[in-house]
């Protein structure tokens, strides 16, 4: 076993990783040991990265253990970019961590300057300059043979015409300088997409009280529906997030069917689903930020009432579904549409209410005829034990749920195949189904799974109930 | 939580509707939900009144799908795209099976009226419902139970009977699989399967349903009703001579069937 890393006061002590577990013991008897947990520390780092959204939305992984965050335009909420360090440096310190930091003109720059930077220097241009060739993060031998031709720093493979490098170490050592020196773009990946509009408030005390906070929220959806009407746009997602004073951040969404610009309803299903949280929102030792973003917005112009209230009512059973859909869960508030299929618990779709697509037109009864297919469908077709003549006879009587039935009437069979790139397997077979009645007049849908000359013994099942 | 925060003024509510309705509790809606059967709506002052409460008990377990759908036609007749909420507990889709579209089509109602709300347990259940029934707009409100329902006592009838009353909306129970208790509903009913009239070749025909008035709060309980229903003129009719009481040749059943439904 080996050391994958030490901290400060082990590296003082002559600790170094790579280091094996006994010899870093014999040196140091005390030596605390924590097993390397790679996914553990991966998690940190998102949150980390969760909670860096205080400074920017724009936030980069640089994993295993590094963030990079862009700070153009956001340095001044913070007074200037020595003070939003400090505020960097301040939390870290509360957290127990320590940390190597670097302001740079690109991301690359940045993080090479955070990660390689030994001496210290008068301005950023002369500070890349003088970074080791190990900033390129080429292969360990392409490193030591720069180093051996005496070039020693960016600055030496800046000087060269960089034909030559690309010649003797490929396209890839090139591009790396060229963004190291800000020759050629590093685009940042960010970790999470800005949202398209959004209002936030921090705060100098943290707020220790959630009434307080939903105050504040409500402020904030206030300011975030003005911006919405100012741009013709209403949201369908709001993300309420709100950032503990001790680093850890709580994010409560919600969801509307329509784009909305109702504060109030916004308000109502934020309450609901807080109410409904399993566990509440904690304030622990207080928020000192709360962030309203709606990162889903459509267009929606101004509307006006109908005279006789129908779109009135149109929108409360909107907002209905709305509250529901955000107590329950989203897939539990439902609309029916029909598929385009002729296997029967395949041909209606049950999709969530917030966004079910436009209704289509269902199958129109023939005038005249019974219905062919059941008000309730088991799904899946609940097995039963079928009297009926072999091979191809109607049921006479069956037995479903610890109950027999005698059949008095019936129609069928409506023989429905599997669809034609399914028939080979095992789930392909034809099935014959029945309409039937029973002696007290409950009608039944039952059919048999099989031919006789598919399967040797098919069995039956009860497949739905007709009104 | 909403309510009990101005206890005083939902008292006040209270009092001047006690006041008046002149304290007669079965004071008439603004509207019926007809069934289309002319005897049986006159029975009832034009149907099923709206702003109430109606309960319908399956007869037995295997009469649930005539109870729901019972429920589901009289609320789907009314014209418009009124949406009929429909709140069900998740072991519903297994116990009675899912609420089938095409079906609904076919008995010449519109799927797309249906809203489906699916809550965990009989407690969110009545919950929801609270809500739901408070929303004006819709044709009807479904909530299906399954089994006994204790949390449905006189005072949480009461409530929904009330919010029902004050949004216009029409509160259909439809108890499953339990037997009938009091309750502060304006008519409660047994549904049955009855069997259809039988088609060519002994194939059977429309749905027919065996109703029981079990209470009416307007006037006396006790009749039945045989009700077929009528897909194409989507209403309800007389059910014809059934089959399975007065045995009729195929081609005399056709012809006569032809009649009632022309």
């Amino acid at each position: 076993m080996r050391l994958a890393s030490v901290d400060a006061a082990a590296l003082a002590v002559g600790l170094r990783p790579g280091m094996p577990l006994a010899d870093a013991r014999a040196q140091v008897g005390e030596l605390m040991v924590v097993p390397h947990d790679p996914v553990l520390d991966a998690e940190w780092l998102d949150r980390l990265a969760q909670g860096s959204a205080r400074y920017t939305p724009l936030v980069a992984l640089d994993a295993p253990d590094g963030l990079i965050l862009d700070i153009a335009g956001a340095a001044h909420l913070f007074g200037d970019e020595a003070g939003l360090i400090a505020d960097v440096e301040m939390r870290l310190a509360r957290l127990g961590m320590t940390l190597r930091h670097a302001l740079g003109p690109t991301a690359d720059a940045a993080r090479a300057l955070a990660r390689y930077q030994a001496r210290p220097a008068p301005d950023e241009a002369s500070a890349i300059r003088r970074l080791p060739v190990a900033a390129l993060e080429l292969e360990a031998e392409a490193t030591t043979a720069l180093v051996r031709a005496g070039l020693k720093t960016i600055g030496d493979l800046a000087s060269r015409p960089m034909a030559n490098l690309a010649a003797r170490f490929g396209a890839d050592a090139a591009m790396a300088l060229r963004r190291i020196l800000g020759d050629s773009p590093s685009p940042l990946d960010p970790r999470v997409t800005p949202p398209p509009v959004a209002a936030e408030r921090r705060f100098a005390e943290p707020l220790g009280s959630t009434v307080h906070a939903t105050k504040v929220l409500t402020e904030l959806a206030a300011e975030a529906i003005e911006e919405l009407g100012e741009r013709g746009k209403g949201g369908r997602h709001f993300r309420a997030t709100f950032f503990r004073s001790d680093g850890l951040a709580r994010t409560i969404a919600i969801e509307t069917g329509h784009p909305t610009r109702d504060a109030g309803l916004v308000m109502r299903l934020f309450a609901e689903r807080m109410d409904g949280l399993a566990d509440p929102l904690d304030p622990g030792f207080g928020f000192d930020m709360i962030r309203l973003a709606v990162p889903r917005i459509e267009a929606l112009g101004a509307s006006q009432l109908g005279l006789e209230g129908g779109a009135v009512k149109e929108a409360a059973i909107d907002e209905l579904a709305d509250r529901l859909a955000t107590r329950l869960g989203r897939g539990r508030v439902r609309r029916l549409r029909p598929a385009d299929t002729h296997i029967p618990e395949q041909a209606q779709l049950e999709l969530p209410a917030i966004d079910a697509p436009a209704p289509l037109p269902w199958q129109a009864p023939e005038p005249g005829e019974p219905p062919t297919r059941p008000f309730h469908l088991f799904d899946p077709p609940q097995p039963i034990e079928v009297i009926a003549e072999v091979p191809d006879g109607p049921p006479q009587r069956f037995r479903w749920r610890r109950a027999f039935h005698a059949i008095r009437r019936y129609e069928g069979p409506e023989r429905i195949a599997a669809e034609w790139w399914r028939r080979r397997d095992n789930g392909g077979l034809t099935r014959d189904y029945y309409r039937v009645e029973d002696a007290q007049g409950r009608r039944f849908w039952l059919f048999r799974h099989g031919l006789y000359d598919e399967k040797p013994d098919p069995r039956w099942y009860i497949h739905g109930v007709f009104a | 939580m909403r309510e009990s925060s101005h206890p005083l003024a939902g008292l006040r509510q209270r009092i001047a509707r006690i006041a008046a309705s002149d304290g007669v509790e079965s004071r008439r809606g603004e509207g019926w939900l007809a069934s289309g059967h002319a005897r049986f709506d006159d029975a009832f002052g034009g149907g099923l009144a709206v702003g109430r409460t109606h309960e319908f008990f399956a007869a037995d377990a295997l009469d649930a799908t005539s109870a729901a759908a019972f429920a589901a036609l009289v609320a789907l007749r009314t014209p418009g795209k009124a949406p009929l909420i429909w709140l069900r507990t998740s072991d519903a889709g297994k116990r009675s099976g899912h609420i089938y579209a095409p079906g609904i089509a076919e008995l010449g109602g519109d799927p797309d009226r249906l809203l489906l709300v699916e809550a965990a347990d009989p407690k969110m259940l009545l919950a929801c419902a609270n809500d739901a029934i408070r929303c004006a707009g819709s044709a009807a409100v479904i909530v299906e139970s399954w089994g006994k329902f204790p949390l449905l006592d006189l005072t949480a009838g009461r409530r929904l009977a009330l919010g029902a009353r004050d949004a216009g909306t029409t509160l259909l129970m439809l108890r499953l699989n339990a037997v009938p208790t009091p309750s502060v509903a304006e008519t409660r009913w047994s549904v049955a399967a009855a069997p259809s009239h039988a088609l060519e070749a002994n194939a059977p025909g429309a749905p027919a349903f065996d109703l029981e008035l079990l209470r009416w709060r307007a006037g006396p309980a006790g009749t039945r009703w045989r009700l077929d229903w009528n897909h194409d003129e989507k209403c309800f009719g007389e059910a014809a001579l059934s089959g399975a009481l007065l045995p009729l040749p195929a081609r005399r059943a056709m012809a006569s069937h032809r009649a009632a439904a022309a």
